[in-house]
This record gives structure tokens, C-alpha cells and sequence, in this order.
């Protein structure tokens, strides 16, 4: 039992940067933009935070940090971070109109080089000897977690031994999942990335969408990288620890059927998936082959995407215009 | 509103075109000198004066250069049959790890059963199919019931990395958690160097590829099959063309390239196999393919294009003492100014006749 | 007559670049009336509609609303003055339903509420007798009830003037009688409606007035009970033009294309080709003729290789070899494998005929590339082929390497039916070869068409024009809702019985 406890704790931790960078990714795709520079804009989002968290510590000292700043601090340079990266992506492929896959791989070579060079300029400039930035005192604020959560047994820590990122993130997917289905907002948004020239009819502001929900979804993408680097990894940044997340993440997007409340519970089993062969041992396999076990998420994604295909079912096919930039004279 | 509107182009004379698509690369690096400026305090000329020793200092360089131009023009040669044909093939990186892995493989388990030659020719011959099966897959899936081939291929990419994983965790040398250089005594399975140059053979197989690949795409039955499908698809019904034969032919010239890539990687250049052996190259043979405009002889310049700002970047990042990722920022401010440019290529803004004169 | 009208126009004037879509146009509606708008394919009906909601604006003339003078420039002024229009094309969201299709866009609604909205569209639905579910997603929609949610889609935003594009060119008659009833109650209500149609029997059966366009020029208006479907015809399609077009007497024609009982139906589910019998002859001309959409499209794609059918028979004679082959449901290769040499230049010349971003070598390849053993294309012979149909049918063009969009549409228009003829057919098929184009680049085309049908080619023409039909062609086929409602001697008809023909609804289907 205690062992599944365990797991299940992990397996929340691992979720929550993907359910970050998915939720965003749907946001973004639901206005009709593939943003393929997810991972890099998670990357951005985490460096910035490192950033913004290294210059507070060093300024007051690791032992004085006010806790409150100590978070707002890195909270806010993580959003400016990935709020930038989404302006770049939208300034390209919805003013300029330019190719959505490009630009977004693109960006996603500009984000992980801009993370890996911070990190590295870091990492000289706090003359540390081992490859890695250490804000623990930051992480530790960010760590915080409900104090009655112990009292409570396993379902206190089942679901109540989080710090607040974890929390975020839930709300935030089900308040988008809300939006998207049951406001006036939602109804537009997705109009504009099923069909723009109908939006653009009804007098919707089609390119106001298309950049809020973009610059939107970055922001919650790059909060996915915080909560990776401050909590997940302990306040320790070494480059490339970040990994596949980011397409991790853009996976979660289609098995989740572009359902922001779908992408929490998907979001969770991806990350179980992710650890599982540390928990459970299958007679015959060793250590190496256990390591398929982390080929699972995308192979499960991948069959997910071939049934939607063939059951050409409206309701969980990508919108419609996914990818195609929208020019009013093109009608 | 605004005082202007965005309307098509018909045409651009294409000198023009290209002296937009110049000015961009030129504002780019002028942003990209600014940014290194600010971080290194250099005198700009110097920076460049950098990049070019850099790319073309030694005779090392040089062939450092050739090599990773060589490698990412192979795989972009490899992706361009596909987007020319608008199947947006974003799985090459799989595609070519997986001809990398089934080189790999051969020579660690072959090793002296065969004769050298006979070894390197069923390398070749397994890398490429194993970079075809993956290519096809997607495709077939596509053709049959439209599957998203984006998405499904960026799947197969990662698929196919695990798979490296789970190969590197069982045969990795001791607990390193890599494989070392395979058969570094014997050299068996190694691209024979010509004329004392490693890369030699890399470079003059990838020049060849390239002439054929423009041949193909230019003069060949089939390569004018994939620009009519590419072009219309109503067009290609219309004078008989089995369009989901020609995706799937065409996605398995695609990852037989990316194969052979994967090969050349493997056999010419590492001699090992890694996660990382394909190291972006098939995300950024997409921008080398798309920023060519699919054509192979501007493939050229445009993976030196990439390939010289890389390699100067990483110059200046060691002389001034920073990271080496430096260069992934550069390449991408570069990029970011390229397909911007496109705009204006296609578009031009207008003012308004009608707002100040209305009525 | 002391009522003010709800909405006036006086002089309206519109040009496309050289192209004078309407001129001088005067038009009243008045409360509680339907008015028609009656004019073949081009008259400007649409073009006119379009300025009252706001989609275009005129470049002369005034527009009144209840007698002030108002400025429309956007379909959002439109509507704040109670003008809604419902398309042609519908504009909705497939996957959302009919209730937040209709909401979609307002603003100013106070707090969203799906339940509160579908009620008022029950309400709407229950007022004027539409038979609607609001909760149902369009993409399972048929197209009447689609039309019903553009309908409500503008009632619901408070239209008091509603304008309907063609509201009956998709609907079954059943259909048509149940929107019509709706319009009734609609008028007894107060609204105005106008209507643009081409079928004279609706117009007769619906309107109060009619107003007739043709050529973009307004002709007049007449009180509906007061006229006849004979008058309004003739002042739809104006009296006969004579026309400067060579017509020799068919020689020794047989029978090369016979088709029997066509039968097809569309991605909607909506019949297009209704039991279409006909026999293609060689060495003449026939004509197709038939308001757009009335199959016209879906017949020469089917005898091409490129529609499905449900049912019926394409038999071909071939002259070579005097066998007989079914074409019906075989691919375009497989028609070409069987030795029958089949032209056909499409209506969409850049978008299926050409490729826009191929110059005219490669463009000519299209048909032959594939032709021989070797791997590759050999350009020598479409290059020479090229050069001869610039030389032939002077091509404006710099030369044989410009991509063939840069051409203007007459000049695109020579080189796809130059390269179809240089496949020296059998049968040779082209639908609206002339559209946009000049008058000489016309006359070149006709005079193409009546060398092929003086090699004993049998030509399928179809065309809009009726003056044309009727002094190129040797017979014409008449089409209207994909049945075929009379097949005419050319020689002997008269532009009304063929008029009153393409709008005749209750056709008996094909003679035998």
C-alpha cells in the first residue's frame, strides 16, 4: 500500500509539467496553431525562473530569502520568459502568416539553447563544481505543502500532500476545460480554430484569439518548466535534465482528445508510465527491458491518434484549421 | 482601424526575392551581433572576424564544417521529397536514428563474420530499411484513413529514440550508461577514410546525393508525380494519379535517405550509437528543406548558412568563454529572420485608398 | 401608394475592375412583402444583395431604410439596421450545434447562457413553424436544416429585412413547400423578404413583386398576379442576340456516348444526377444547358473517371475498333488503358485543369508524362507542343517557362483547351470554356470547337449563354436539379422554351 502511495505521488509530480504544457498546448491549438515550440517554450519557462530565483538568493543570501518573493519572484521572470516565446511564435505565424511547423521548431531550438546557455552561464558564474545551478532554498518555498495533509492518511497524501504549483496546474486545466465549453470565450475560441472564416464572419476578432490564447498557452507551458525545475527537481537546473517533456506533452494533447479535463488524469498515467519500472518488477525482464516502459505514452498516443482517424468522429478530431494560417482574402 | 491592409502578391521577379530573403539574413546576424556584443563587449567585426576562423580556421574546421554540412544536408535531402508533396515529415530524426541503430547493431554483432566490404554493404542495406519502415508506417496511415502524419510522426520519433534506450541499457559498456566506440581497434564497420580524410567519403556520397536527388525531383516521372500531388491534389485525380500510392512511395524514398543518413552518422562519423547521435538534425532539415524551397541545389547554401553560424558560434562561445548552446540561440535568431522574410515575399502591405477618402 | 418602403435602392453601381456588376439599379421592399429577384447566372443578384448587407460597398448610388439615407459598410451595420442575409455557401461550424451557431458572435448578450438562448430559438422555431433541433450539431445536419439555422441565426439577431441567396437551389420541393410556408408566416408578420431565385414557378408561387436583373442592368419590376412566366422570361433572358458563329450540318453522325440512367449523389446526400439519359453523337456538338449547379459538373466528371456513381451506364463506341466499353465507375487510366481517348477541359482550369505554379512545358505533360518506359520525363516533346498552341492559339506569354497562374484567364484558358484537343479525342468535353473570357478569345474557342466536330469528334459543350448554345450547338441537353427536363434541336428551339425548360422543377426525367 504504502508502496502505491508512493508511486502515486511520483507519478503526480512527473504528470504535472506535462499536464503544464498540455493544457497550454490545447489552449493553443484550440485557436487553430499547432505551437510545436512547446518544449522549448517549457525550457524558457524553467530557465527564467532559475534566473529570476538565482539573482534574488544571491542578492539577499540563500539563508534570508523572504519566502513570498522568494516565489513571486521566479513566478513572474518564468511568465515574462515564456510570454515572450509565445509573442515571437505569434508575431510569425499570425501577423507574418509563416509556417506554423517551422516556426515552431525553430523556436524550440531557440528556447532549449537559450535555457542550456543560461544554465551554463549559471552554473560558471556560481563557480559551483558539479554541472548544476542549486536554489534550494527557493524550491523549498516552493515546496511548501498543506500542513493538515499528514493528519489526514493516505488520502491526505494521495491528494493533499502537494505544494501549490500541483494545485495550479489542476485548477488551471479544469478552469480552461470550463471555459472552453461553457462561456461565450470558449464558443469563439473554438470557432476561430475550427473555422475562422465563419468567426471572422460573425464578427470575431479572429487574430485578437489567436494571440491572446497563444501567448496564453505559453504562459502555461512555461509554468510547467518551473514547477519541473523549483519542486520536481528540487531547485537543482542541469541542462538537458528537462528531457522530452515538452513532447511528452504535446502527446498528452491528442490522447487527451484536446480535453484540457481529460489531460489531468492522462497527464498522471504518462508520468506513472514514466517511473513505473521503478515499482514493479515482470519475472523475465530485466532493469534494461523495463526501460520499453517508457516508450509507452507515445505508442498508447500513437494508437490513439490512428482510432481517432478511423472512426472519423467529430468530436475528438483536431480542430479543424489546425495548421492553416488564416488570410480573410483567401475566402 | 488601421490605416493598411495585407494583400497577396501575384509574383515577385525572383532576384527580388532573393534580396529579400538576403536583407533578413543580414538583419538577422546584425541582431545577432548586437546580442553578442552585449554579452561579450567584442568590437562586432571581430565577432565575425571569429565566426569565420571558427568555420574555415584549420584544415580540422574545415572538414568539421564539410562533415556537418554533409550530415544535415543529407537528411534534408531526405525530408524534401515529402514536403514537396505538402506531407509534413517531421520524423526524420527517428527515421535516421533508426538506420543509425540498425548500423550500429550490425556492427556489433557481424564484427568479423563477414568480410569488411560485404559488412559496410549490409549496413547500408539495413539502415536504410529500418528508416524506411519507419518512414512508411506514418504514411501508409495517412493514405489509408488521413492520419494526422505530423503529429504521428513526431510520435515515431520518440518511439524510436526509447528503442535506442533500451538497446544502449542492455549493451552499454560496463556501467557507463553508453556505448562506447565500436570496434575502435579492429575498425570494422568503419567508413574507410580516403586519402587520410575521414569525412572525405561522407562528403563526396552526400554531393552525389544531392545531384541525384535534383535529378529526381526535376526530371523524373516520379518527381513530377510528387510536385502534382504536392501542387493539387484535384489536378493529380484528374489525369489519373493513384495519390495514396505516390505518398507512400514517396515516404519510403524519404526514410530510405533518412536511413542512409543514419548510417552515414553512424559508420563515417561516430562509430557509436546514442539518443542524441542524430542530434536535431531532423527537425532542422525541415528548416533547411523549407527555407530552399525544396530545392536541392539552395540546400546547399542553406545548410552552410546554418551549419557556418553554428560552428562560428560555438568559436565564440569558447574564445569568450561561454556556453556552447550559444549557437542553437544564433541559429535560431537566424531562422526566426528567414521565415519571417517570407511575408514580404508573398504579401504587400497597402495603405487604404478608401478610409481617407470615404464617400 | 403613401407607405414608406423598408428599404430603397436608387442607382446602385458596382464594378470589378472592367467587369460592371450592377449599373443603375432602383429597387423598393416594402413591409410584410416578398419581392424576387429574378436574372440568369451573372446578372448581379448576388452582387446586389451583397451591398445591401454590407459584404460590398457601392461605388455609386444610395441606399434608403424606412426613407433616411444610410451608409452600410459592414455586415454589422447591416444588421443594426435589421438587414440579415442569408448565403448560398452557409457559414457555420460543423461540430457546434444549432444553438451556439446562432449565438455565435454576439456580444452584447449579457452573461452566456446556452439554456436562456436555446429557449428564444424555440421560440423563433415555434413562432414561424421552422422544425428545428437546437441541439443538434450541424455535421449532422441535412441542408435544409442547415438553411433553417442560417434563417434563425438572422431572425434571432432581430433582421427585419431578410435576404435569401437562392434559398431553394438545395432543397427537395417537400423542402421548398415547408420553407415557403415559413416565409408566409414571416410576411403576415411584418418582415420583408426578398428573395433571389431563377425558378419561375417559385417566383410565381412565393413573391408579391418581382424585380428582373439581367446583365447587371435592372430591367423592371411587375406585380406578380398581374404577369406570366412567358414575360417574365423574356425579360430575364432578353430578346435574341445574333450571333456570328459558323455552324455546318453534322456529317454522318453515329452514336459515340451513350449514356444510360445516370445516377449520383453527393458528399451531403442530395441527389445531383437524376436518372440522366442522353446519346453523345460524333461530329456534332452537343450542348449542355442548365442553371449552375444543376449536375452539369458531376456528369462530365462522371463520364471522365472522377465521380462515383450510384447507378446507370456509360457505353462508349469506339471507332477504331467498334467495340463498345462501359466507362461507368473505371478511373481516368483505366479509361485511357482502354484505347479511349477522352478531352475534357474542367471549369476549375487552375485548381484541376493546370497547375497554376507549372510553366506551360510541364503543364502540357500533365496528360502524356507517364507515357513510355523510362524513368524520366522528357520535356522535348510538350516544349515543341507548347511553342505550337502559343503559336496556334497566340498565347500571350513571355515564354514557355512562365508558370501558367501568371497568364491572364483567357490565355490559361487556350492553353488547357490547346493541349486537350493535341490529344486528337473522341470525345471531347469542356464546361465553361468561355467564362471570363473576351470576345475574340471566345470566337477562338468556338472556332476550335467546330474543327473537332468537323473531325468527327463528338464535343460536349456546357455552357451559360443561352445565344451561344443556341447557334454553336446541334442539340442541347436541358438540366435542371440533375434531371434531364427536354433534350432540343438547337435549330429549332428559341432561348425561352429552353429557359423555361432549365427552370422547369417537375420534370418527367430523360426521354428514352
Amino acid at each position: 500500500m504504502m508502496m502505491f502511495v508512493q508511486f502515486f505521488q511520483r507519478a503526480v509530480m512527473q504528470g504535472i509539467p506535462l499536464l503544464f504544457g498540455a493544457t497550454g498546448e490545447i489552449l493553443t491549438e484550440k485557436s487553430g496553431h499547432l505551437n510545436l515550440g512547446i518544449p522549448g517554450i517549457m525550457y524558457v519557462g524553467a530557465i527564467s525562473g532559475v534566473i529570476g530565483s538565482f539573482f534574488y538568493e544571491s542578492s539577499v543570501g540563500a539563508a534570508n530569502i523572504n519566502p513570498f518573493l522568494a516565489v513571486l519572484i521566479p513566478l513572474l521572470t518564468s511568465i515574462l520568459g515564456s510570454l515572450i516565446m509565445g509573442l515571437i511564435y505569434c508575431f510569425l505565424t499570425v501577423t507574418l502568416r509563416a509556417n506554423q511547423n517551422v516556426t515552431g521548431l525553430a523556436l524550440t531550438t531557440f528556447g532549449t539553447g537559450f535555457g542550456n546557455f543560461f544554465g551554463g552561464s549559471l552554473i560558471k558564474i556560481s563557480g559551483s563544481d558539479m554541472p548544476a545551478i542549486t536554489l534550494s532554498a527557493t524550491s523549498k518555498c516552493f515546496k511548501t505543502s498543506l500542513p493538515f495533509a499528514d493528519s489526514l492518511g493516505v488520502i491526505g497524501k494521495l491528494f493533499f500532500s502537494y505544494s501549490f504549483l500541483v494545485y495550479v496546474a489542476i485548477i488551471v486545466a479544469i478552469i480552461s476545460s470550463y471555459v472552453l465549453n461553457h462561456t461565450r470565450t470558449g464558443l469563439h475560441l473554438r470557432a476561430v480554430g475550427e473555422n475562422p472564416a465563419t468567426a471572422d464572419a460573425a464578427g470575431i476578432n479572429v487574430n485578437r484569439y489567436k494571440y491572446v490564447t497563444t501567448c496564453l498557452g505559453s504562459i502555461i507551458a512555461g509554468l510547467g518548466g518551473l514547477y519541473y525545475v523549483m519542486d520536481y527537481a528540487s531547485g537543482i537546473w542541469s541542462n538537458g535534465g528537462f528531457g522530452d517533456r515538452g513532447w511528452l506533452a504535446v502527446a498528452i494533447v491528442i490522447f487527451a482528445l484536446w480535453r484540457p479535463n481529460w489531460a489531468i488524469p492522462a497527464s498522471i498515467l504518462f508520468g506513472g508510465l514514466f517511473i513505473i519500472y521503478n515499482y514493479i518488477s515482470i519475472p523475465g525482464l530485466g532493469a534494461e527491458q523495463m526501460e520499453l516502459f517508457k516508450m509507452l505514452p507515445y505508442l498508447v498516443t500513437l494508437i490513439v491518434l490512428i482510432i481517432i482517424s478511423m472512426r472519423e468522429k467529430r468530436e475528438s478530431q483536431p480542430p479543424q484549421a489546425l495548421g492553416l494560417s488564416y488570410f480573410r482574402e483567401d475566402r | 482601424m488601421l490605416g493598411f491592409h495585407v494583400v497577396k502578391r501575384k509574383n515577385m521577379d525572383w532576384w527580388k526575392a532573393w534580396l529579400i530573403r538576403g536583407a533578413s539574413i543580414i538583419l538577422g546576424a546584425a541582431v545577432c551581433a548586437v546580442v553578442i556584443v552585449f554579452l561579450t563587449g567584442k568590437d562586432p567585426l571581430d565577432v565575425f572576424e571569429t565566426m569565420v576562423d571558427g568555420a574555415f580556421g584549420t584544415e580540422r574546421r574545415i572538414w568539421a564544417l564539410l562533415q556537418g554540412i554533409a550530415m544535415l544536408l543529407c537528411i534534408s535531402l531526405a525530408v524534401t521529397p515529402a514536403f514537396k508533396m505538402k506531407f509534413w515529415n517531421i520524423g526524420a530524426e527517428g527515421q535516421a536514428l533508426m538506420g543509425g541503430l540498425a548500423s550500429a547493431a550490425c556492427m556489433m554483432f557481424i564484427k568479423d563474420a563477414l568480410p569488411n566490404w560485404l559488412l559496410i554493404f549490409v549496413m547500408v542495406v539495413t539502415s536504410m530499411l529500418a528508416g524506411a519502415i519507419w518512414g512508411v508506417i506514418p504514411a501508409f496511415f495517412k493514405a489509408r484513413w488521413g492520419t494526422n502524419e505530423t503529429l504521428f510522426t513526431l510520435m515515431m520519433n520518440y518511439i524510436a529514440m526509447q528503442i535506442v534506450s533500451v538497446f544502449i541499457s542492455i549493451f552499454a559498456t560496463g556501467g557507463s550508461g553508453k556505448i562506447d566506440v565500436l570496434n575502435a581497434s579492429t575498425k570494422l564497420g568503419w567508413m574507410p577514410s580516403v586519402g587520410g580524410q575521414a569525412y572525405l567519403l561522407n562528403v563526396v556520397i552526400v554531393l552525389v546525393l544531392t545531384v541525384i536527388m535534383y535529378v529526381y525531383l526535376k526530371y523524373s516521372k516520379q518527381g513530377y508525380e510528387i510536385s502534382v500531388v504536392g501542387e493539387s491534389e484535384n489536378t493529380a485525380k484528374y489525369i489519373g494519379i493513384n495519390v495514396k500510392k505516390v505518398i507512400i512511395r514517396t515516404m519510403l524514398i524519404s526514410g530510405l535517405l533518412c536511413g542512409l543518413a543514419g548510417f552515414l552518422l553512424v559508420s563515417g562519423a561516430d562509430h557509436t550509437i546514442a539518443r542524441e547521435t542524430v542530434g536535431g538534425r531532423g527537425f532542422t532539415a525541415i528548416m533547411v528543406s523549407w527555407l530552399a524551397k525544396f530545392n536541392p541545389i539552395f540546400m546547399v547554401l542553406t545548410s552552410f548558412l546554418l551549419v557556418f553560424f553554428e560552428k562560428g558560434a560555438i568559436q565564440i562561445s569558447q574564445i569568450c568563454g561561454l556556453n556552447a548552446s550559444f549557437s542553437d540561440i544564433i541559429v535560431g535568431i537566424i531562422i526566426f529572420f528567414i521565415i519571417g522574410s517570407e511575408f514580404f515575399i508573398n504579401y504587400e502591405i497597402k495603405k487604404n485608398a478608401k478610409e481617407g477618402g470615404s464617400k | 401608394m403613401a407607405e414608406v418602403p423598408a428599404i430603397e435602392l436608387k442607382n446602385i453601381t458596382k464594378v470589378f475592375g472592367d467587369i460592371v456588376a450592377n449599373k443603375d439599379v432602383c429597387l423598393t421592399v416594402n413591409r410584410g412583402e416578398i419581392l424576387s429577384i429574378l436574372g440568369e447566372n451573372g446578372s448581379g443578384k448576388t452582387t446586389l444583395m451583397n451591398m445591401i448587407s454590407g459584404i460590398y460597398f457601392p461605388d455609386y448610388g444610395q441606399i434608403f431604410i424606412d426613407g433616411k439615407e444610410v451608409e452600410i459598410k459592414s455586415p454589422k451595420d447591416a444588421l443594426d439596421y435589421k438587414i440579415g442575409m442569408v448565403h448560398q455557401h452557409f457559414k457555420l461550424v460543423d461540430i457546434f450545434t444549432a444553438a451556439e451557431n446562432t449565438v455565435l458572435g454576439l456580444k452584447d448578450e449579457g452573461r452566456y447562457n446556452l439554456k436562456k438562448s436555446t429557449a428564444k430559438i424555440k421560440a423563433i422555431a415555434d413562432l414561424y413553424g421552422f422544425d428545428l433541433n437546437p441541439n443538434k450539431k450541424i455535421y449532422e445536419m441535412s441542408v435544409s436544416e442547415k438553411q433553417t439555422v442560417e434563417i434563425i441565426k438572422v431572425l434571432y439577431r432581430g433582421a427585419d429585412i431578410l435576404i435569401l441567396d437562392e434559398p431553394t437551389a438545395v432543397l427537395t420541393p417537400q423542402e421548398t413547400q415547408r420553407l415557403f410556408s415559413v416565409l408566409r408566416r414571416m410576411k403576415a408578420d411584418g418582415k420583408s423578404i426578398i428573395i433571389i431565385t431563377h425558378k419561375l414557378n417559385e417566383v410565381m408561387e412565393i413573391s408579391d413583386r418581382v424585380s428582373v436583373l439581367r446583365k447587371g442592368h435592372y430591367i423592371g419590376t411587375v406585380d406578380t398576379d398581374k404577369t406570366t412566366e412567358a414575360e417574365l422570361t423574356e425579360m430575364m433572358v432578353g430578346k435574341k442576340i445574333t450571333l456570328n458563329i459558323d455552324r455546318s450540318d453534322p456529317v454522318n453522325p453515329t452514336d459515340r456516348l451513350i449514356i444510360k440512367g445516370l445516377n449520383c449523389v453527393d458528399k451531403e446526400g442530395i441527389k445531383v444526377l437524376d436518372n440522366v439519359s442522353f446519346t453523345a453523337k460524333s461530329g456534332e456538338i452537343l450542348g449542355v444547358a442548365g442553371i449552375a449547379g444543376s449536375g452539369q459538373r458531376e456528369l462530365l466528371e462522371a463520364i471522365a473517371g472522377l465521380q462515383v456513381l450510384e447507378s446507370g451506364e456509360i457505353v462508349y463506341n469506339n471507332p477504331a475498333t467498334g467495340e463498345s466499353e462501359d466507362l461507368r465507375n473505371k478511373t481516368p487510366v483505366q479509361i485511357r488503358d482502354l484505347g479511349v481517348r477522352l478531352s475534357f477541359v474542367p471549369e476549375d482550369r487552375l485548381g484541376m485543369g493546370l497547375v497554376g505554379n507549372m510553366d506551360l512545358t510541364d503543364n502540357m505533360m500533365l496528360r502524356s508524362y507517364s507515357k513510355g518506359h523510362s524513368l524520366f520525363v522528357e520535356r522535348g516533346k510538350p516544349k515543341e507542343l507548347a511553342e505550337k498552341i502559343v503559336d496556334d492559339l497566340e498565347v500571350v506569354t513571355p515564354s514557355v517557362q512562365t508558370p501558367v497562374r501568371k497568364l491572364s484567364g483567357g490565355n490559361v484558358q487556350k492553353v488547357l483547351v490547346g493541349r486537350e484537343i493535341a490529344a486528337a479525342p473522341t470525345v471531347f468535353m469542356a464546361a465553361y470554356p468561355v467564362r471570363g473570357l473576351d470576345i475574340n478569345s471566345s470566337y477562338m474557342i468556338y472556332n476550335l470547337l467546330n474543327q473537332q466536330k468537323e473531325d468527327g469528334v463528338s464535343v460536349i459543350f456546357v455552357g451559360e449563354d443561352l445565344d451561344v448554345l443556341i447557334a454553336l450547338c446541334d442539340r442541347i441537353v436541358v438540366l435542371s436539379s440533375g434531371k434531364v427536363t427536354g433534350i432540343v434541336d438547337a435549330r429549332e428551339t428559341t432561348k425561352e422554351e429552353v429557359g423555361l425548360l432549365m427552370t422547369k422543377t417537375f420534370g418527367k426525367g430523360g426521354e428514352e
